[in-house]
């Protein structure tokens, strides 16, 4: 770096931010890997049913294929938003 | 034994062809029998940077539909006799090739008593690089040290472990190896570009070379001469030794090191 770069103050590390990035991508990618090709509809329509009742995020749901021996067991988990959040959101809703 | 090696990628235009070129050649230069395949029917390119794309009468997809012998369609290197080139179709669209074609010719490549056939992936998971991947032995997945090259890598060593003969037929596995490119150290160094550490931890395999950034490779494509062939590239140099590395010898990376720099532009940038 020169020396009216370092005047400048030094730049953001980019790299880092890049590689984080991929580590997470790139772990989501490989656990979808092999697993059946109905699953993000699956995720989506869940989603909006599970909407009609409660508001969830987005990344609410994690829907995985998981082996147990001879057979596979599709495991969901729905995060619910927490009683503040949702008390928030009723309130805002009536509003 | 004759041993298929796919170059491949995923994403385009990160330096499959280039290398593809230049480790034929390598491989041609420590006397072995070499074929080199371009797959990208349609988008042919491997003859021009190999420099016959002059001599081109027949190719891939005349040989897969018997509109020629394999041995008319083969063009000969002009700089190593041992080396052979076989251009990709401009003509016809991808559903040229198909699996029993491309098949029955890597099968008449090994009854020939070729070493080596390198096949020149096209970019994308279509046709093209489906079969250039399918019966490989060795996988070389080029890869750029930038977010988009390094995801679709990772998507291409899925399909190596999951849609090639090797793994449907149980067989062992594709070996796998990752070759980065343009490679800019001052950038690494800079935090602006991913380092060789960084790439191998997310895709997890080993790094079989590394290829700086460099003016001649654009050189060595203008000229149609493979940049191995370039004495005074860092580029050659780093393709000379991966080719050493692929038939076992213990060579150092190189060129993982920005080029020092003298006071003057040291305060001043350069």
């Amino acid at each position: 770096m020169g020396l009216f770069d370092f005047l400048r103050g030094s730049p953001k590390q980019t790299a880092t931010i890049a590689k984080e990035r991929l580590r997470i991508i790139v772990a989501q990618e490989r656990s979808a890997r092999g697993s059946p090709d109905y699953l993000p509809l699956l995720r989506r329509e869940l989603l909006e049913v599970i909407r009609k009742y409660v508001n969830v995020d987005q990344d609410a749901i994690d829907i995985q294929v998981k082996r147990d021996g001879d057979h596979e067991v599709l495991d969901l988990t729905v995060t619910l938003p927490d009683k503040a959040g949702a008390a928030a959101t009723a309130a805002a809703r009536e509003a | 034994m004759t041993e298929f090696i796919v170059v491949t990628s995923g994403k385009g235009g990160v330096g499959k062809t280039t290398s593809s070129a230049s480790i034929a050649v390598g491989l041609a230069r420590h006397g072995k029998k070499v074929a080199v395949i371009d797959f990208d029917v349609g988008l042919r390119n491997l003859d021009l940077i190999m420099g016959c794309e002059r001599r081109v009468v027949y190719d891939f997809v005349n040989v897969i539909h018997q509109e020629c012998t394999l041995k008319q369609a083969l063009i000969k290197d002009k700089r190593y006799e041992n080396l052979h080139v076989l251009a990709a179709s401009q003509t016809r669209d991808k559903d040229a090739l198909t699996k029993e074609g491309v098949e029955r010719v890597l099968n008449e490549l090994r009854d020939e008593g070729f070493d080596y056939v390198v096949c020149d992936s096209p970019a994308g998971i279509e046709k093209g690089a489906f079969l250039a991947m399918y019966f490989a032995d060795r996988a070389i997945v080029v890869v750029n040290p930038e977010v988009s090259s390094v995801r679709d890598s990772d998507r291409i060593l899925g399909l190596l472990s999951s849609k090639t003969r090797r793994a449907e037929t149980g067989a062992a596995p594709v070996v796998q190896h990752l070759l980065l490119t343009r490679y800019n150290p001052t950038r690494v160094a800079a935090g602006d570009m991913m380092s060789i550490d960084d790439v191998k931890e997310i895709l997890g395999i080993e790094v079989l070379g590394v290829v700086p950034e460099s003016e001649g490779v654009l050189a060595a494509s203008n000229a149609g001469i493979p940049v191995i062939l370039d004495e005074n590239s860092n580029a050659g140099h780093a393709y000379d030794d991966a080719v050493a590395r692929l038939l076992g010898q213990d060579r150092p990376m190189r060129f993982l090191e920005a080029p020092k720099k003298g006071i003057l532009s040291r305060l001043f940038g350069s």
